[in-house]
């Protein structure tokens, strides 16, 4: 009859856990772990840095427009500016971030000690870190993509793109995407198999259901987009007719595959956020989420009906009427699931015993914002009315307004929710709230006139306006707003950095919550858990009033993850987890040197598949004893 | 905030074995997830192909030939009966018969070695090439989707025979072989829409 | 100070706060101030989403509001978390919130299916028909005269019939713009290898604006067209003046003006009817003087606006295709004199 270790041989487990699951010291320990813990804080990081970058970009943006015909910024500077914005904010921020959030959380969340496929989550950064190469450089060089974040053909075409600019970020996407996709594999992999025994799907938390939804949404929404960049690089560099009309080609084609990933692609970074809200709204109201059902459903019919909306973005295109009213109804039907959680989550807190701090704040926010977004988002939808708003400031305002409100808030919130889990700190609350002010009333400051310039005429990518239109004083006050939500931005960032050192020291479990990554310590061993809990409940440690229940088993002598099944949870075989590996960062450079080369070269696809192929053998060439059968086998000595 | 009472024991998993078949095994989902992102490449161009069609007055468009039927055909045949070994080294890897499993794969990457020669020849009889307009172009992209495909799978599939000739074979490479032959169906799959589409498609019309 | 002044004060203030924001918006290019039928029917509906929505979101801050008030005392640090409730009360309150958004989400698709149905069975006998060709800066459009039914070109400057419908013909020559004059109508795209067509029937006299609405390159900001709506007499009399040729110059400057365009480097790309100049690369300059303003909405008429372009473009507009034309004084001012006389 196995028992748990006394506490002398408890201590000495740790040890050796702790010694198993350790990284190399030094820089090859950075370069070849594949702790899912660091490879998020690495993403956290370059998110934070490249925000304050496309911060940077809005506010001389705004700053160019804060009056009529300045001359701060010149065209071309000017397209680059929200080229660059866009494209950062969307393939750079928004969706890695999301993806980070849960390369972190979902192995805590299921009380596992490492991911599905940790070196593919390696891999996942580094080819992230490719594509964030790929775009800044060429900004630091002076050819930055100037034609939005995305580039209609005929424009990006090459008739009227000379030069490499509009490969540089169709490249820029193929790389980030691959990186989506290989961490969206990894989430649903980590999520239906490495659930802890007893997590049933009826137990599992609603952020994991969250990340299923928005990863596997992934997988079906970014091919669409590598598909097309790559034929808008094909007709650029290889001269296929894909989007040139003379050919007999579609420029509208461009615009189905584009959109057929891009609107899914705002859901995916929403419904991470719909997660966080939720864990926020339950851990604060000390009470199980109400309607958890419903938020499920919700999730899950959000996921679906996201694919069936994507000509909404082509209202002014000029295609038939009758399917343009299709999509006009089913974009409004989308406002059901959303309206459902937005009652479960007040009705939550109606009906709970809440404490009130930062991340609940945040939520508040979300709340008050969001829902103006989703507004306007009803708005836009009517085929008819879209004509007046589309490509306008009202547009701008709209999407804002849902991406900032919608994830950008609950992403704060989740940052302070779970930084002390990650760091052992609290942050502080006072500047926690200062720092919402500026950002919540900038932001609102900012963005709501932005409607109001959109009903008056204000079309969207224009680097100035002449005093004649009038359109200046709210103008003025976007810009006042915008540049206040900056300030508090980088408040919240030397919160964040300060309370790393001198915040209070945080136990396990500071804000009360009730799933498993409250029970690991904080921040956690690189081991996370020293057993393996077993669920009972929706909320394990609110339920687990005599003693949380665990198994022993898992491996201390060599890494391991508990694998079950798919629907009940039940333990099935112990993995071999991945130990330190350079591979993931040598494919990494192989696939780089690939992508970069395509932009100048077909062959390069073809060279390429050399070295990417050896980095792929190394990775995956199982270390095993030679044969001792066979026509190759070992010479008996 | 009341200390929480230690943790009970109710268990210990080091009876499972440490490795899986089919799917149990966690590397099967990550072969479904490849497979559902390219499934959805594929079919997305083949959407891609059918707009381009519904857009043209004529399909091919006045003056563009017919894609071959020769090569496509010994191509296609021979892709079918490749499901056959493909099947065999299936049930052999599941049975973890190390010699068997050998041969299989070793047979699987001659296979692949011919069919990609007979591919290439496919391609040199499609007729049109890709610069020429709209229809050569859709043709050569799934043309190009899915040879990569082919050229993919016979990498993996020869250094898989490679290793396995030199390496003891353990549960979790009878896995690998698994899921390979598991890719390997998939590609003939994702074949069969696609030759309907290039080959027949504007021949029915 | 006592109440009744203080809010006269507050009140004062606020009207000069949303005069500044809103009254510097002159008019002549707003999607609220519709001039048109079609303008109009997007404005009830507008109008209509804005009040239901703001329906909504009034009864989700009441919702919040109620619930922060209602638990701000109750906080206790205590009492053991709930775990599942029974919640009967609330899941009957969520059916009758779901219900609600059904109701409002039908209304507002009943609305907008009955607008855009309106939108499409506008009568649209004896429309007049006008080609609007975009370009990388620049509006072509063409009329046809009624007397020879040839088509005639002019730049920049839509007129049209009030209390008619003109069905404007969209095509492009490069890549994809949108045409766009909020007053009147909705944005329709126009886009090389297709065909569209948008439907305006103005019913106020007046003075408006277009603007290009799809970003089409270096210059996008600065490509917006002037639209007069008329009426039908006065529509009628201008264009018939349109169908008419180039007046000759009738002094000596404008004389050697002409000289200069139509016979060197200008006529390369700008046509002037009843001259040599037959280029077509760029705007027709055939009755540019009776336009209120040149390089597509940038600068307002006038011989020093004119003078100005002509020896500068990408001082005005970085990135047009308009070489500078180098002139000296004298001959700069018989050019500017010669264009501004072509009404």
């Amino acid at each position: 009859m196995i028992a748990l270790p006394t506490p002398r041989d408890a201590v000495q487990r740790r040890a050796r856990l702790e010694q198993t699951w350790a990284d190399p010291k030094g820089v090859w320990g950075f370069l070849t772990t594949v702790d899912h813990k660091r490879i998020a804080a690495r993403y956290i990081v370059t998110v934070i840095a490249l925000m304050f970058l496309a911060g940077m970009l809005a506010l001389h943006m705004r700053l160019q427009l804060a009056f009529p015909d300045l001359k701060i910024l010149g065209p071309q500077m000017y397209n680059e500016s929200f080229s660059l914005h866009g494209s950062t904010m969307l393939f750079l921020v928004s969706v890695p971030v999301m993806e980070a959030m849960a390369i972190w959380l979902v192995p805590l969340m299921l009380g596992q000690r490492g991911m599905a496929y940790p070196r593919l989550a390696a891999f996942s950064y580094w080819l992230y870190l490719g594509g964030v190469t790929m775009l800044w450089i060429p900004h630091i060089l002076g050819i930055t993509p100037d034609l939005g974040w995305f580039e209609y053909p005929p424009l990006s075409g090459p008739g009227y793109s000379p030069g490499h600019r509009a490969d540089i970020w169709a490249q820029m996407i193929t790389f980030t995407e691959v990186a989506a996709l290989a961490a969206s594999v990894n989430i649903v992999a980590t999520i239906i198999k490495l659930r802890p025994p007893g997590m049933t799907l009826a137990r599992m938390p609603l952020f994991l259901w969250a990340m299923l939804v928005a990863s596997l949404m992934t997988i079906f929404a970014l091919p669409a987009v590598m598909l097309v960049t790559s034929m808008l690089i094909s007709d650029r560099l290889v001269s296929t007719h894909f989007f040139a009309p003379a050919g007999g080609g579609d420029v509208l084609l461009f615009q189905h595959l584009f959109w057929f990933f891009g609107h899914p692609e705002v859901y995916i970074i929403f419904v991470p956020a719909v997660g966080f809200v939720t864990a926020i709204i339950e851990t604060f109201s000390r009470r199980t989420i109400f309607g958890h059902t419903a938020l499920v459903l919700s999730v899950l019919s959000i996921g679906v009906l996201a694919f069936g909306l994507w000509v909404h973005h082509m209202f002014a295109v000029g295609l038939p009427r009758l399917g343009n009213a299709f999509y006009t109804a089913a974009s409004m039907a989308i406002a059901l699931p959303a309206g459902l959680q937005i009652f479960c989550w007040i009705a939550t807190l109606w009906s709970g015993r809440p404490r009130f701090a930062t991340p609940l704040l945040w939520v508040v926010g979300f709340i008050l914002t969001f829902v103006i977004g989703g507004l306007s988002g009803i708005m836009t939808a009517s085929a008819p009315l879209d004509l007046q708003l589309t490509d306008t400031y009202f547009i701008v305002a709209h999407f804002h307004y849902v991406l900032v409100g919608g994830a950008m808030f609950p992403l704060i919130g989740a940052l302070c929710y779970w930084y002390p889990k990650a760091t052992g700190r609290m942050m502080s609350e006072r500047w926690g709230i200062i720092a919402f002010a500026l950002i919540f009333g900038g932001f609102n400051l900012g963005f709501f006139p932005m409607h109001i310039l959109g009903l008056e005429g204000m079309p969207r990518r224009i680097y100035t306006y002449s005093p004649g239109m009038g359109w200046g004083p709210l103008n003025l006050i976007a810009t006042i707003g915008s540049a206040t939500s900056i300030v508090g931005g980088l408040v919240l960032v030397a919160n964040a950095w300060i309370s790393r050192k001198h915040g209070t020291p945080a136990g396990a479990n500071p804000w009360g919550g009730s799933t498993l990554e409250w029970w690991a310590s904080s921040p956690p061993p690189t081991y996370n858990y020293e057993y393996t809990p077993v669920v009972e409940s929706i909320a394990p440690l609110w339920t687990a009033k005599d003693g949380l229940p665990v198994m022993t088993g898992a491996g201390v002598e060599r890494r391991e993850v508990v694998v079950t099944s798919a629907i009940d949870a039940v333990p099935l075989y112990r993995q071999k987890g991945a130990s330190p590996s350079i591979w993931p960062l040598v494919a990494g450079i192989a696939v780089t040197a690939m992508f970069v080369g395509s932009i100048f070269t077909p062959w390069a696809v073809v060279w390429g598949v050399v070295p990417i192929g050896a980095a792929l053998t190394g990775w995956f060439w199982p270390q095993r004893p030679r044969a001792r059968t066979g026509p190759l086998a070992r010479r008996a000595v | 905030m009341t200390p929480e009472p230690p943790p009970r024991l109710v268990g210990d998993l080091a009876y499972l074995p440490d490795h899986a078949d089919g799917a149990r095994h966690v590397v099967w989902w990550g072969n479904l997830g490849f497979m559902l992102i390219e499934g959805t490449g594929f079919l997305l161009a083949i959407g891609a192909y059918l707009y381009l069609q519904s857009q043209s007055p004529a399909w091919p468009p006045g003056g563009d030939a017919l894609p071959g039927l020769t090569w496509s055909g010994f191509f296609t045949g021979g892709l079918l009966l490749s499901v056959i070994p493909n099947i065999w080294v299936l049930r052999q890897a599941r049975q973890k018969r190390e010699g068997r499993v050998r041969i299989g794969v070793l047979a699987m990457t001659l296979i692949g070695l011919a069919l990609a020669v007979v591919r290439w020849f496919e391609l040199q009889h499609l007729g049109v090439r890709w610069d020429h307009d709209a229809y050569g172009s859709v043709v050569w992209l799934l043309m190009v989707l899915h040879t990569s495909h082919i050229v993919t799978d016979l990498g993996d599939t020869a250094v898989q025979a490679a290793w396995l000739y030199t390496h003891e074979v353990g549960a979790d490479q009878f896995s690998d072989v698994e899921d390979n032959a598991n890719y390997w169906s998939f590609v003939v799959l994702a074949w069969l829409p696609i030759y309907g589409l290039i080959y027949w498609l504007p021949r029915l019309a | 100070m006592d109440r009744p002044a203080a809010m006269t004060r507050t009140r004062l203030a606020a009207s000069i706060l949303l005069t500044w924001l809103l009254g510097g918006c002159t008019d002549l290019q707003s999607a609220i101030s519709p001039a048109g039928e079609q303008a109009g029917q997007l404005f009830s509906l507008l109008q209509l989403m804005t009040w239901v929505c703001g329906i909504i979101y009034a009864l989700v801050l009441v919702f919040l509001g109620w619930t922060i008030v209602r638990v701000w005392k109750r906080a206790s640090a205590d009492e053991a978390p709930l775990v599942d409730p029974a919640d009967r009360g609330l899941s009957r309150s969520m059916l009758v919130w779901g219900a609600l958004i059904v109701g409002g989400l039908t209304l507002l698709i009943t609305a907008s299916f009955l607008t855009d149905r309106h939108l499409a069975s506008l009568p649209s006998k004896e429309v007049l028909r006008v080609r609007v060709t975009g370009h990388q800066w620049w509006w072509r459009i063409a009329y046809r005269d009624p007397a020879t039914g040839r088509w005639i070109e002019t730049a920049n400057e839509l007129h049209l019939p009030s209390g008619r419908t003109t069905r404007v013909e969209l095509g492009s020559s490069d890549v994809i713009h949108s045409f766009w004059v909020p007053n009147v109508a909705g944005k329709l795209d126009v886009i090389p290898g297709r065909a569209n067509s948008l439907d305006l029937t103005p019913h106020r006299i007046g003075w408006f604006r277009g603007q290009c609405a799809e970003f089409c390159g270096a210059q996008h900001a600065h490509m917006a067209f002037d639209v007069k709506v008329e009426s039908p007499a006065d529509f009628t009399r201008w264009l018939a003046a349109q169908a008419r040729a180039a007046a000759p110059s009738t002094d000596p400057v404008s004389a050697r003006g002409a000289a200069i365009v139509t016979k060197g480097a200008c006529a390369m790309c700008h046509a002037v009817r009843g001259t040599p100049a037959a280029g077509r690369p760029g705007p027709d300059l055939t009755h540019v003087g009776s336009r209120r303003s040149i390089a597509a909405g940038t600068l307002t008429m006038s011989r020093g606006a004119l003078q100005g372009w002509i020896a500068n473009p990408k001082a005005l507009k970085p990135g047009t295709t308009m070489p500078a034309v180098p002139l000296d004084g004298a001959d700069a001012n018989a050019v500017a004199a010669y264009l501004e006389s072509l009404k």
